[in-house]
């Protein structure tokens, strides 16, 4: 423990506009996986315990994009639209066929491709830790606020994750699919007799989640070692993530996110080998006293 | 005699009956159980192979982590995915005592089972009020908390290296666990008693409020059984012979290793139970020993061994939709209706 580096932290300004920084980069690209893995439980109501593959894939597409092409915006673009194919593909060939049956069916399948996707990218790409590198337009000295240093990237990242934040919340509330899919939430025979085919929905909207994690992982990728297993501490923490702000809210998602940046952030400078622990007491106090979470609601 | 009295006594008789039928049952289970310790303790003498007795002392601890948390999937419903942190517990906590303390075994393994309970009473008091998914992944989270530990605190534990130098066996009562074939014998004893108290547990009518809170809940808390603490009892139970378990993996490996408390390990647990099926108390037995093995032959055979056992999982969860045990006994029914028409 080292509470003397985070008071002196806390002190002055540079370092607190240092470490708010970086907590929101953790935040964010949790959030993006996070909202991914809430938006799948409050449609199909099951929890995608492979979601964190999809955060590694989306950064192995990205990274061998980026070595092909050079471009960073096809690498971003190659990490999404490949994650997003791959959940549709789980979703309609292999998760489709447990809907409605046991947990533990569920959870099973996912586990089995936690391990076979975790072993196709060793096969594909080696075991030993790989990093893409940082895109050469992103190589410009950093911007300095109240004498905090600030990467341009970071900009770029929180300003993705806020767009998706806002597109996914009005997309949602206001546009005319958004509607038929909180439809199909509520109650799919329903939606599936009024003529609309869920099975697409379905399928949508898992793609549409695989694609926000594998878009996680592509915006990581440059500031973060790839390695098979990746994604399974990020899964952990964005679960937390939800847990915390609400299963099938996206602002609970958003904010709880946040939340476990900061604590990562300031943690690792007072606790710096408690970090984790910190954040599971976190969850575990959010839990003991709302047990829904901060901004969920009551399930039926 | 008036017909009310008549029905009384035809029920008080019933009920005899099914009390001495259980009774019965109960002897069957010892002596089964004394049966499978004595064809195991006799295989030394048979076999020469080690690595055969190394297969049954692993048996021991993964069987007993297995069938624990069968209690709780099984049995309760409670689909724990951090059970594996008891058996990391286990294997964490023997090996620390044993070497920072200089006490008999029994007391150790006593002191042991005693954390253990004390741990899983205070995660399981937050958790088994949660649902199904939350549930699970709240017993994760608790799983990766006490993994993190474990390679956080690296004075206590040694970290990733694990604990090393070896756990000293001081001999008690002429028992020495230095000794392989006496560990090979205390490990099937373990296993041996420990199956047989939780086959007592599931036949209980505590086993069967289990089964009750697993079918209906809410009705189970109507007739006025207190669900919260019914699955915490279960949920402490479990964790002790998880630990149990532990204790023994440590034995035999004469240390402790941070993967112990990985949640692989849980993940393994569910997929041996779901191997072996959950609807008959060895089930847990068969998947441990069908896992091991198969864990041995991929090993050995290929290093890319989660798409194997990956798909092996696919197999059973898509295709069979249900473990190997479950298959054998609703053929057995089956082939029994069948004599049944035909006769």
């Amino acid at each position: 423990m080292d509470l003397d580096a985070l008071t002196g932290c806390l002190a002055s300004s540079a370092c607190v506009v240092t470490q708010t920084t970086s907590g929101f980069i953790i935040g964010m690209l949790l959030f993006l996986v996070a909202v991914g893995l809430t938006l799948i439980f409050g449609v199909l109501k099951v929890v995608n315990f492979s979601h964190g593959a999809f955060y590694m894939f989306g950064a192995y597409f990205a990274m061998t994009a980026y070595q092909v092409t050079g471009s960073f915006a096809l690498a971003m673009f190659c990490g999404a639209a490949g994650t997003a194919i791959l959940g549709l593909v789980f979703e309609r060939v292999f998760m489709s066929r447990v809907y409605g049956r046991d947990v533990l069916m569920q959870l099973l399948v996912c586990y089995a491709f936690v391990l076979i996707f975790d072993d196709m990218v060793r096969l594909i790409w080696g075991p030993e830790f790989k990093s893409m590198g940082m895109p050469a337009a992103f190589q410009v000295p950093p911007l300095f606020v109240a004498g905090g240093v600030v990467p341009p990237y970071y900009l770029l990242l929180i300003g993705v994750a806020l767009a998706v934040a806002a597109i996914l919340g009005v997309g949602l509330a206001r546009t005319r699919i958004g509607k038929v899919i909180r439809a199909a939430a509520h109650n799919p025979g329903m939606v599936s007799a009024l003529g609309t085919n869920t099975g697409l929905i379905y399928g949508g909207v898992f793609a549409l989640g695989g694609m926000l994690a594998g878009l996680a992982g592509a915006l990581a990728a440059p500031v973060r070692s790839l390695t098979p297993g990746m994604g399974f501490s990020v899964l952990i923490e964005s679960f937390i993530v939800t847990v915390i702000g609400g299963m099938g809210s996206i602002l609970g998602a958003l904010i709880g996110a946040v939340l476990i940046g900061l604590i990562r952030s300031f943690g690792s400078l007072g606790f710096p080998l408690f970090t984790d622990g910190l954040m599971y007491l976190f969850m575990v106090i959010v839990l003991v006293s709302r047990p829904t979470g901060l901004f969920g609601k009551e399930l039926a | 005699m008036t017909e009310l009295q008549a029905e009384r006594a035809t029920e008080s008789t019933g009920v005899a009956r099914i009390e001495t039928r259980s009774k019965r049952l109960r002897y069957v289970d010892v002596l089964m159980a004394a049966a499978a310790f004595a064809i195991l303790a006799a295989l030394p003498f048979l076999f020469s192979s080690k690595a055969l007795l190394d297969f049954v002392i692993r048996c021991s601890a993964f069987g007993l982590f297995a069938t624990s948390l069968n209690l709780l999937v099984g049995y309760t419903g409670m689909i724990s995915f951090g059970h594996g942190m008891f058996f990391g517990l286990g294997a964490y906590g023997f090996g620390l005592i044993m070497q920072r303390a200089a006490v008999p075994i029994p007391l150790a393994f006593l002191a042991t089972l005693l954390i253990t309970a004390c741990v899983a009473a205070v995660i399981g008091a937050i958790c088994v009020r949660l649902k199904e998914i939350y549930f699970a992944f709240v017993t994760l989270a608790f799983q990766m908390l006490i993994h993190s530990l474990i390679l956080s605190w690296v004075s206590l534990t040694g970290g990733d290296q694990g604990l090393r130098g070896g756990i000293p066996r001081p001999v008690f009562l002429g028992v020495d666990l230095s000794n392989y074939l006496h560990l090979y014998i205390v490990s099937c004893a373990l296993l041996v008693i420990g199956l047989l108290l939780m086959r007592q547990i599931a036949q209980s009518p505590f086993g069967y409020t289990l089964r009750m809170i697993r079918d209906n809940a809410g009705r189970a808390s109507f007739i006025g059984i207190d669900v919260w603490r019914t699955k915490l009892t279960i949920f402490v139970l479990a964790a002790l012979f998880a630990s149990t378990g532990g204790i023994i993996m440590s034995l035999f490996v004469s240390g402790a290793y941070p993967e112990f408390a990985y949640w692989t390990i849980s993940g393994e647990g569910i997929f041996i139970n779901m191997l072996g099926g959950v609807t008959t108390f060895l089930g847990p037995m068969v998947g441990t020993v069908l896992l091991l093995i198969l864990n041995d032959t991929v090993t050995r055979l290929t290093e890319y061994y989660g798409i194997v056992l990956g798909i092996v999982i696919l197999f059973f969860a898509i295709g069979l939709r249900k473990g190997l045990m479950d298959f054998v006994v609703e053929w057995l029914e089956q082939r029994r209706d069948g004599k049944r028409e035909r006769g």
